[in-house]
């Protein structure tokens, strides 16, 4: 009973796909399944919108939008509406070929990173022994796209956005890789399958998830730095801000394009947090060992949702980083510290097992940190926070 | 020779020939990150897939964009004036050709002697992993040591040098 | 015509491509894109010999192809980069007048 809830939807597909031929069925599977998830993410990107706005709405102490439906629930859908039949406005000096392609390249290889997710146990499209490296290269795909748009609007806050987006999208990417590497280092295999799976393991009812080791929770924090960045989300959405450049690399785009760059992004918030669950949370295996009985779609979706609720927490409490502030707490910062994690990594290993290993790792981690940190707070002479309140 | 093949050796031709022939830069950069995509694929066709992903990750993640920059940093998008091609452009068409005559008269001439379609290899990602630490250790630390110089390198050339020179 | 065959005129194709490129076009950005045009032509050539070579499980053609991969990168850095700095001081990038060494 809790086995076929489990893997209800592996089963529902066997009995789909075997009313067919058996040749076909391999690719009716995969297309299916392809089917099923492009489907998916966009209701849950309806969904989200809609948490986001009311979300955000709550912690600007204002009720966000409540006309359109209960507690707007249909909220997306007039979104929807509108983005739909609204003017598709390409401007006369556009690059018109690049201009129509670059939406579609976006949301193209958005949606391609969804391949490899694994979303429960044997719940993955493509089980790729170079997995991790295949979303990669999809994620470093997404930048030319970026690039794409912003440049043939022919535009001056456009190019300029890009350029911004593109700057970013670079640096950060070199740390998402060195964050995700410990994952690989500890694990041995670059398949997510492998790593979900190496995680799922329970030792006194708490699981081996790699967060809840010092490197891992390193790890992840970078990781998470590096995936707000990479997503172009608050607080580095210094290309997108609408108080500085009207609204970036799609400033010139309007309409159903405009609707498949917003699509663009909250799926690369998906598909990051989708990875970041695999990697460092556990991805489908639940949190204690007494409740593995639930199915283990639900944990992968609860992590991810969990993890879309902090970008948007996130959002709403911390200010926007300028340009060259992001740049260097990414190149002076955050990279240092990717590499100083590799080598705790390789130290953790090397340890064996026991608690020295524990404490010698948080060690050097958290000395690090602070010494950098303060280092850096007695350069600039930051003073406690004062508030000032209005009467 | 299937058609899958057929498919995506057309695109990469394809690709390879707009990125040498259209008028626009960023267009024929455009144009050059569809042939590394087709190449990438190519290369997943012949069951080399860390080898074609490590080509997407690369060449269209950053060589792509690099390109762009450099385009957009030496104001390469406008046209000239005067034509895109060299006043020498016969010559060096014709040397291309020649080349290529060359080299499809070796290949066309030993097909015969060429080994036949082989059994696909399965290689995993491990079996890379252990070549690089045991075999080609040298090789890896060598690349290490000139990727960290022409990172180096390049940033001190294209740097913008001190107002008064170097102090 | 084996499959072999195939992948190595596809490749002969794109190198003589690059070749032509990189010596008829004027501008120096254009010319580096066809050397790696033509690097990639190459690593093309290596990936097909590898897969239907007699020792594919020596992974030797692989990772030439790889490391092939990771130096072309490092040479387009240096080399746009040397483009930049060129036009900083010329002001062009036009190949038909950097004709003298006067600078």
């Amino acid at each position: 009973m809790i086995e076929t809830a489990d893997q209800i939807f592996v089963l529902l597909l066997h009995w789909l796909v075997s009313f067919l031929p058996a040749s076909w069925q391999p690719v009716a599977s995969a297309v299916l399944c392809a089917a099923v998830i492009v489907c998916l993410f966009p209701a849950l990107f309806a969904l989200t919108v809609w948490l986001e706005r009311k979300g955000l709405g709550r912690m600007q102490n204002r009720l966000g939008p409540n006309r359109v439906g209960p507690f707007g629930l249909l909220q997306p859908i007039a979104d929807g509406i509108k983005s739909l039949t609204k003017e598709d406005i390409v401007p006369f000096s556009a690059d018109a070929a690049v201009h129509f392609l670059a939406p579609i390249v976006l949301v193209v290889t958005v949606f391609m990173g969804f391949a490899v997710l694994p979303m429960g146990r044997n719940m993955v499209l493509v089980d790729l022994d170079a997995g991790l490296l295949f979303y990669f290269a999809m994620g470093a795909s997404t930048e030319l796209a970026v690039f794409m748009a912003g440049w043939s609007s022919r535009n001056k806050y456009s190019l300029l956005g890009a350029m911004r987006a593109v700057a970013q999208m670079i640096s950060y990417e070199v740390v998402l890789l060195l964050s995700s590497v410990v994952v690989v280092m500890i694990t041995g295999s670059l398949s997510l399958t492998r790593i979900v799976e190496a995680q799922s393991h329970y030792s006194w009812g708490l699981p081996h998830w790699y967060i809840f080791t010092p490197w891992g929770l390193a790890g992840f924090v970078m990781y998470a730095i590096a995936a707000t960045a990479e997503t172009n989300r608050s607080p580095f959405d210094l290309p997108e801000g609408e108080s500085e450049l009207v609204a970036g690399y799609h400033t010139e785009y309007s309409g159903f394009k405009f609707a498949l760059f917003f699509l663009g992004e909250y799926v690369a918030m998906f598909s990051i947090s989708g990875l970041g669950t695999t990697l460092f949370l556990g991805g489908w295996s639940a949190p204690f060992s007494f409740l593995t009985w639930v199915p283990s779609w639900i944990w992968f979706f609860s992590k991810l949702m969990l993890s879309i609720f902090v970008f948007i927490w996130l959002r709403g409490t911390l200010p926007r980083l300028r340009q060259d502030q992001l740049m260097n707490f990414a190149w002076k910062f955050v990279l240092p510290m990717c590499l100083l994690n590799l080598l705790v990594t390789g130290l953790w290993r090397f340890l064996g097992d026991g608690w020295l290993r524990w404490v010698i790792c948080s060690a050097i981690l958290l000395l690090a940190y602070a010494g950098i940190a303060l280092g850096e707070q007695r350069r600039k002479h930051i003073g406690p926070r004062s508030y000032r309140y209005a009467e | 020779m299937s058609l899958v093949f057929y498919l995506l050796a057309a695109l990469t031709v394809a690709g390879g020939l707009a990125a040498m022939l259209l008028k626009n830069t960023v267009h024929c950069a455009l144009a050059l990150t569809v042939a590394f995509a087709g190449l990438a694929l190519l290369y997943l066709d012949l069951d080399a897939q860390f080898a074609g992903f490590a080509q997407l990750l690369v060449y269209v993640g950053a060589v792509a964009i690099l390109v762009v920059f450099a385009i957009l940093l030496t104001k390469g998008s406008e046209t000239p004036k005067d034509g895109v091609f060299s006043h020498t452009w016969l010559a060096g068409l014709a040397v291309a050709a020649a080349v290529f005559a060359v080299l499809a008269w070796s290949i066309l001439q030993s097909v015969s002697r060429l080994p036949q379609a082989a059994k696909a290899p399965t290689v995993t990602v491990q079996q890379i992993g252990v070549a690089l630490i045991s075999r080609y250790v040298l090789p890896l630390e060598i690349v290490a040591v000139l990727l960290t110089v022409a990172l180096i390198g390049a940033v001190i050339v294209a740097m913008h040098e001190k107002e008064g020179g170097a102090q | 015509m084996t499959p072999l065959a195939g992948y190595l005129l596809v490749a002969a194709l794109l190198f003589s491509i690059g070749l032509a490129g990189a010596l008829t076009r004027r501008n120096a950005i254009l010319v580096l894109i066809g050397i790696e045009l033509m690097l990639n032509a190459a690593n093309l050539n290596l990936i097909a010999f590898w897969r239907y070579g007699p020792h594919p499980e020596a992974l030797t053609g692989m990772m030439f192809a790889i490391f092939s991969i990771a130096v072309a990168a490092a040479e387009a850095a240096v080399g746009l980069g040397l483009v930049i700095s060129i036009h900083r001081h010329a002001h062009t990038t036009d190949l038909n007048l950097m004709n003298r060494m006067k600078g």
